[in-house]
């Protein structure tokens, strides 16, 4: 009797812990809310936006290169016998933008990077609120999979541009551009919630003795991108709620008097004002480029200074130049917008502040190269990366300025030098910086290394095919192809030879160059084959490493690799500047910010 | 599994004098502000380009209007009350005021449930003019933070208050964020009321 009734309650305490551990299977990997582990949900989740986003271009570049042909073996993705419309081009296209700035890019830079590095770095135990971050990332997962569903409506996802602009969006029929604007409230609820959460993290959670000019640049990047957002995406989300109006409730705030859609005057009530739209669209949406590449920055000066051995130059001058930019991008908005009409005042206004907003950019781009010189550099994957980023992201800079001066802008607007112009900046500028995130600090998030010859392979290889598809937009652009063509541009350089025979064909002369770029962009995506082998591979065989592997000075490098829950056994204090590399007498060439004495 | 501690829960950090929620929910109500700045700007906007804009009194219930500028100012009042009898330590007359806030925005909702009904009943739809496109905007908008504003207030109320017994200071402190909300959307109706009843 006794000995059965042992084995019974042994049973039920096996049962218990059973669904003690399915409980926290739950808790721990779902609705988590430490924030290593919601910061590899939005890794997890962006990246796979990332490459959906991308796969969408892989399609649209098919219909670049070969308009109007069947697309061989995944015709059936596109409907029509594989032969893509310039319905589904648009849609597409809007989707591609929408997925890739606020699903795939923001998510990664700002939550996963932010959530995963920012409390290790200021040597917090979590986020200031744990519970709000998970809301956030939830936020994001459904804005997520409204996004995704509006694919399956019968008319299609939104097709009027990741812009959005009226009175173009307004009218388009169907549910697609409806779904676009819940889902991005959903998307800018996160975005503010997550803003609220890393300001406060970094202001209050900070470690005894990290004083703000002990932060490590990459945390002062999260501080301003996370103002920008909380800043600028509320005027977003007013004039989504706006469209909304005007999508649901009949209202005209975007759609003007005397509207003809297809012939026929509009029955509407009208006197709405299609600029108001484009005014509170790029407030937001300048501001958000520079929510893209802060992060970046960051963690590109976290790389190149712990690559370089050698302390990062004008740490000072950087901060603030950081600060100015961030205060500045708030009033640069209206240069998307030179072609309205808003008039000579306002174009010179607007085009004076972009000219003084490039000046801390390429102060903060200075010093990350002053920073190389007279260094004694260790040339690994993460570091080859955020050398990549420097050059690149200078070619999106220079190429922004003739966009910034109306003149010339009069000229290029419009064009693929346009989408050349800020792929630069995003593709092998942010994406180059996050590249570089993911293969410094995985030896964090794992325990293990990733693999040095793929990682090399991968940024060859990635290196050289985005060079192949945005550097020939540039040209392109300039020989004025037009944007947002199914074909390419081949129907608009036609009709130019067609009004004069003899007329020198000036954009027929580049179409050539579309077979180039689709070939280098599906070549691109092979590459990105290579990563996800190596990620994958490493996660399991990678060569293990401790607390430190690639002698570091900042804080996160203190906790455990894996950090466990809690993230550091003791608590850490902070008792020098955050990049003392080489410090002239002591004992090793690098100096941590939580070791005591060490830069004596 | 929820053994660490976050620090500022209930003390302020010496250096910055804040809890970690007051600190966030300035940041929210900075949000706030740019999203209702964002829909001002609309409207100054489509008022400057419209050719005839209607006086508010003219299509408008002013009086009722006017009730209910009462109605939430007092609101924040008790509120404050509400709070200040939480850092005298009497949960008591917390209760009472907190009771008064709430029914002063079911008093709101009443009045204005009346005004978008009779608007709606004279076939004045939002589809009608911007003047009514931006009213109801504005004004649902405005509506919809009332209502959140008393949902939390009505948690704090009764299942919220139940932390009063083991950590009256940050209960205090969430009362004191609360009202900061509640103030705010008291803030937004004082501009809406001349905004859009008056001008």
């Amino acid at each position: 009797m006794a000995d059965t009734t042992i084995t019974e309650e042994k049973k039920s305490e096996v049962s218990h812990e059973e669904h003690h551990e399915e409980l926290s299977f739950l808790r721990k990997y779902i609705f988590s809310t430490d924030h290593k582990m919601i910061g590899i949900q939005y890794t997890i989740t962006g990246g796979l936006f990332l490459f959906f986003g991308f796969g969408l271009m892989m399609l649209m570049r098919w219909s670049l290169a070969y308009p109007d042909q069947p697309l061989p073996i995944l015709g059936f993705l596109v409907g029509n016998n594989g032969i893509m419309t310039p319905d589904t081009y648009n849609t597409f296209g809007a989707m591609h933008g929408t997925i890739m700035v606020f699903m795939g890019v923001v998510p990664l830079a700002f939550g996963a990077f932010g959530n995963f590095v920012l409390p290790l770095q200021i040597g917090a135990v979590d986020m200031a609120f744990p519970k709000i971050n998970a809301f956030s990332y939830w936020c994001l997962f459904v804005g997520g999979v409204i996004m995704l569903a509006s694919f399956f409506l019968p008319e299609g996802a939104a097709k009027s541009g990741w812009t959005s602009y009226a009175p173009l969006a307004d009218i388009d029929i169907g549910l697609g551009q409806t779904f676009w604007l819940v889902g991005m409230i959903f998307l800018i609820t996160s975005s503010l919630m997550g803003s609220i959460n890393f300001i406060v993290t970094a202001i209050q959670l900070r470690a005894p003795g990290m004083t703000y000019m002990r932060l490590p640049f990459f945390v002062w990047t999260q501080l301003v991108t996370a103002v920008l957002l909380l800043l600028a995406f509320p005027p977003l989300e007013a004039a989504g709620l706006l469209q909304l109006m005007d999508r649901v409730a009949g209202t005209s705030f975007f759609l003007p008097t005397g509207l003809v859609i297809s012939g026929e005057v509009a029955d509407i009530s009208g006197g709405g004002s299609p600029l108001l739209w484009q005014h509170l669209f790029w407030f937001l949406a300048h501001p958000e480029v520079y929510v893209l590449i802060l992060p970046a920055m960051g963690i590109v000066t976290e790389v190149i200074t712990n690559n370089a051995r050698k302390p990062v130059f004008g740490y000072k001058l950087m901060v603030y130049s950081l600060i100015f930019l961030g205060f500045m991008s708030f009033s640069v908005w209206a240069h998307h917008m030179f072609m309205t009409g808003m008039g000579t005042t306002l174009n010179a206004f607007f085009q004076t502040t972009t000219m003084i907003i490039s000046v801390p950019s390429v102060i903060i781009l200075s010093c990350l190269f002053l920073t190389l010189w007279g260094g004694s550099i260790r040339f690994n994957t993460p570091m080859l990366f955020a050398l990549g980023f420097l050059p690149m992201f200078g070619i999106g800079g220079l190429t922004g300025l003739p966009l910034g001066l109306s003149a010339s802008d009069i000229h290029l607007h419009d064009t693929l030098y346009v989408i050349g112009h800020f792929h630069y900046v995003v593709a092998p500028g942010t994406l180059f910086g996050l590249f570089a995130g993911i293969y410094y600090w995985f030896p964090k998030v794992s325990g293990r290394l990733m693999n040095e010859t793929l990682g090399k392979l991968h940024f060859w290889g990635t290196l050289i095919f985005m060079n192949l598809v945005f550097f020939p937009m540039l040209i392109q652009g300039m020989a004025g192809i037009n944007r947002r063509l199914h074909d390419g541009g081949a129907s608009y350089a036609d009709a130019t030879a067609i009004i004069d025979p003899g007329f020198y064909s000036h954009a027929a002369n580049y179409l050539y160059l579309n077979k180039w770029m689709s070939m280098s962009a599906w070549a691109l995506g092979l590459v990105q084959i290579i990563f996800l082998v190596n990620l994958l591979w490493s996660i399991k065989k990678g060569k293990k490493v401790g607390r430190n592997p690639w002698n570091a000075t900042t804080v996160e490098w203190a906790a455990p690799s894996p950090p466990g829950h809690g993230n550091f056994e003791s608590a850490v204090e902070v008792y020098n500047g955050p990049y003392e590399y080489s410090v002239p007498g002591a004992a090793k060439d690098f100096s941590p910010q939580f070791e005591k004495g060490a830069s004596t | 599994m929820s053994t660490i501690e976050i620090p500022y829960v209930s003390k302020p950090r010496p250096d910055t004098g804040l809890v970690n929620a007051k600190l966030g929910i300035w940041l929210f109500l900075a949000s706030e502000v740019m999203l209702f700045g964002g829909l001002f700007s609309a409207y100054v906007l489509l008022r400057i380009g419209a050719e005839i804009w209607p006086e508010g009194v003219s299509i408008l219930n002013v009086p009722l209007a006017t009730l209910n500028t009462v109605v939430l100012i007092s609101s924040s009042i008790t509120m404050v009350m509400a709070w200040a009898s939480l850092v005298r330590r009497d949960i008591n007359k917390y209760r009472f005021y907190n009771y008064i806030t709430i029914a002063c925005g079911l008093i709101f909702l009443v009045v204005k449930y009346f005004e978008y009904s009779a608007k709606l009943h004279h076939g004045l739809f939002p589809s009608e003019s911007t003047f009514l496109a931006i009213y109801f905007t504005l004004t649902g908008l405005h509506v919809l933070h009332v209502i959140g504003g008393m949902l939390v207030l009505a948690y704090l109320q009764f299942i919220g208050s139940k932390m009063w017994n083991t950590d009256p200071a940050r209960f205090t402190g969430r009362v004191e964020c609360a009202g900061l909300f509640w103030h705010l959307v008291d803030l937004v109706w004082i501009f809406l009321f001349p905004t859009l009843y008056l001008m």
